[in-house]
């Protein structure tokens, strides 16, 4: 949170464990006052994020990747907790997919923006800017899935609140670790652990959350968050994980358009 | 203080010497070609050196390749494109373009000595200039290769096939940068050949290509004179070739592929008219013309060498470029204080030698800084012509060095008129606070590019390239991807 590790507020934790029901880690329960400061980080680190230029979001993006190829095996233990035998071929789908979202950054507005040629004297022009801060409910198990999630928004100038699988943590865990490395800003990229039951609703029904990512919860709670989302208007993106088409839906969901009208004359 | 005071203690300050150390640099005696992912000599064992315009120096031996050399460089390409580049997943050619674009950053120090060294330019431009913006276009141009379905050609786009790639002098690496990032994040093969007395930049990248492990022939550098250049334009092997350089060869190239079936871009010549309106911040103005004409010593394609200013602030204006221009620092590359660097070949600063003295001849008023030249090295000191008419050559040829030609105008539609009435169209810049009226004047503008309140930016993200005789196609860019496609 906010670039740096710390405790639930709450000081609860609890504990996880592998397929075979061996103990792996404590880890964090968030409180809905780790929401709130969460939001808080992502939208004082928001304008910085926006105000940096493209390149520069690639580049970090890129040095992510670099990080996360250099610690490879690591995190291919962690998401092997989830996904057993996969687990090498998903780090490294993982990470070409951080790249690809990296190459996006500086192309977004030429692929999504226009100049529009209206009828009367103005230089009409409309460039893709981003929804704001936008929380992520990671995929349970899929460590691809949760770097589509949390690259999509990025990669668009938004910063991002994840609240990490319940039951397989520790990928997005490391993610923040590989982010503070990469020289994300602090406050870019914030992970929460917890109950996903008691945070949800909370994250959903946050004011200061732009648009939230549902691709990662279960059909049962999708109705009470959506209708929690309404709230504030939430952007709210429920995409699948098989193809490009998917994560441009991702992407495209937490960017605005802004028009803008300039006159033009002597 | 009178401004006259103030210009003489400006005047006398005294700059320490500040030179960039040569130290991360290692040439070679000798440099081959490389070909087929090697470094080979030539098929007829001919060398020609290069040196340090600043010095007259010898820098390295470089190989002078022959056409067979260039038949071998080709079928290499055509093999490489056939057997591995074009068919790899656009994802896997992202990788290597980002490595290389990782290795140039790593790299950069001694890119941008060498390229100080080689070409002439001051240190700072090549340090904050050249080199970073050659890696900014692979990092872009990476990003391309796996996202062609959205480039806005159609689905899954084609590559051309072998590329044939002459660039210039002018920024070494930078061009090469321009020109093979595109052509390989599309998916094409690269015949590239530097220009004559700038070729070590580029055989420095392409042992960054070893680096990397560009897989062998899907870049080749060939080094040589003009010769070289014609015997790639003519190669039957070769699908499309991409220029850079004067217009007059252009002409050249265009006439010699008008029979054949290969693809063609020119980037060629200009005469950049920077227009300065009476409403515009004059000290920020002053710089945008110091560098519109003054970067590189002027030896920029798209040059602010026209000054039309308006009327009732000429004489202002010309007062305070003087002054400003009387304050640069001309010298040695290598000092990072140094604003104007030497002038890139004997044959080059002949050229500029010659027009300048035609403008004194046709009437135009000259002036010259007093700035001292070093004695060894090709120099020539920023120059200003006032008083210019349109019909004369200095307003009319493109010079190609640190010379400045300035003229007035009355109203917008003057300024529009005399920028367009030239038979370049390369880049314009526009100086107002008046919107609206940097528009109106942008939309009638006859040129590929134009900066308002800025001169000479260059970004990947950007488009770049001429209208009428400076050329088509452009580079950088969405629209850059479509030189190097089947579309």
């Amino acid at each position: 949170m906010n670039g740096a590790f710390v405790r639930s507020e709450s000081g609860r934790s609890y504990e996880i464990v592998d397929a075979s029901g061996t103990f792996v880690a404590n880890v964090a329960r968030a409180s809905r006052k780790d929401v709130r400061d969460a939001v808080v980080a992502a939208r004082a680190a928001q304008a910085k994020w926006w105000a940096a230029t493209a390149y520069n979001r690639g580049q970090v993006l890129y040095r992510l990747a670099e990080m996360a190829e250099s610690r490879r095996d690591e995190l291919r233990d962690h998401v092997a907790l989830a996904e057993a035998s996969e687990a090498v071929a998903a780090v490294a789908r993982a990470i070409d997919r951080v790249v690809w979202y990296a190459g996006w950054t500086d192309k977004i507005a030429q692929v999504y923006g226009s100049t529009n040629p209206v009828a009367g004297p103005f230089f009409n022009f409309s460039h893709p800017t981003p929804s704001g801060v936008v929380a992520v409910l990671a995929h349970p198990t899929s460590f691809e899935g949760l770097i589509d999630q949390v690259m999509a928004p990025l990669a668009a100038g938004n910063t991002v609140v994840v609240v990490a699988s319940e039951r397989h943590p520790t990928p997005a865990v490391l993610l923040g670790e590989l982010s503070v490395t990469a020289d994300f800003p602090p406050g870019v990229l914030n992970v929460l652990t917890g109950s996903l039951d008691e945070l949800a609703p909370v994250v959903c029904a946050h004011e200061d959350v732009d648009g939230v990512d549902l691709s990662g919860v279960d059909d049962a709670l999708l109705g009470e968050l959506r209708s929690l989302s309404a709230e504030s208007i939430k952007r709210v993106v429920r995409a699948g994980f098989a193809s490009d088409a998917d994560s441009l839906r991702r992407l495209r969901t937490f960017i605005e358009t802004t028009t803008v009208w300039h006159t033009v004359g002597q | 203080m009178s401004d006259d005071q103030l210009q003489s203690r400006l005047g006398a300050l005294i700059y320490d010497a500040a030179p960039e150390s040569t130290a991360s640099v290692q040439l070679r005696s000798h440099y081959g070609l490389y070909v087929d992912g090697v470094f080979r000599d030539g098929a007829e064992n001919q060398h020609f050196v290069t040196i340090n315009p600043a010095t007259e120096e010898t820098l390295a031996s470089v190989t002078q390749a022959s056409a067979h050399d260039v038949d071998l460089a080709v079928r290499a390409a055509r093999r490489a494109y056939d057997d591995v580049w074009s068919t790899m997943p656009g994802a896997e050619r992202a990788k290597y373009l980002f490595r290389v674009a990782r290795l140039i950053q790593e790299r950069a120090r001694e890119l941008a000595v060498v390229e100080t060294l080689d070409n002439g330019k001051p240190i700072r431009e090549s340090r904050d200039v050249d080199i970073p913006l050659a890696a900014a276009h692979f990092f872009y141009y990476a990003g391309w290769a796996d996202k062609l379905d959205f480039a806005g050609f159609g689905p899954a786009p084609k590559p051309l096939g072998v590329a044939g790639q002459i660039i210039p002098w002018n920024f070494p690496l930078m061009m090469a940068a321009w020109k093979l990032a595109p052509a390989l994040a599309a998916g094409n093969t690269c015949v590239l050949k530097p220009a004559e007395t700038t070729p070590l930049t580029a055989l420095l990248l392409a042992e960054i290509f070893e680096q990397a492990e560009l897989p062998a022939g899907v870049v080749n550098i060939l080094t040589g004179d003009g010769s070289v250049g014609a015997a790639i334009v003519d190669h039957p092997g070769i699908d499309k070739i991409a220029f850079t350089g004067s217009t007059e060869v252009g002409r050249q190239i265009q006439r010699h592929v008008a029979g054949s079936s290969k693809h063609l871009t020119l980037e060629l010549g200009g005469k950049g008219a920077n227009i300065v309106f009476d409403d515009a911040p004059l000290d920020e103005v002053v710089e945008g013309i110091i560098d519109g004409i003054f970067f590189n010593q002027g030896h920029v394609c798209c040059a602010g060498s026209r000054l039309l200013v308006q009327e009732t602030i000429e004489d202002e204006l010309l007062r305070r470029l003087t002054r400003r221009v009387e304050q640069l620092r001309v010298g040695d590359p290598l000092d990072k204080n140094t604003d104007v660097g030497a002038i890139n070949s004997a044959a080059q600063l002949a050229r500029v030698e010659e027009i300048t003295a035609s403008g004194e001849l046709e009437g135009a008023t000259r002036f010259s800084s007093s700035c001292p030249l070093p004695e060894k090295g090709f120099w020539f000191a920023p120059t200003i012509f006032s008083n210019v008419s349109q019909s004369q050559r200095v307003a009319r040829e493109e010079i190609f060095g640190p010379v400045l030609s300035v003229l007035n105008f009355r109203t917008p539609d003057e300024a529009v008129a005399k920028a367009n009435n030239t038979t370049y169209g390369l880049a314009c810049g526009v100086w107002s606070e008046k919107g609206s009226r940097t528009m109106w004047v942008a939309e009638r503008l006859r040129a590929g590019v134009v900066w308002a309140n800025t001169y000479n930016r260059f970004d990947p993200a950007s488009p770049f390239g001429g209208v009428r005789q400076s050329g088509f196609g452009r580079e950088g860019g969405r629209q850059g991807l479509e030189a190097y496609l089947d579309v």
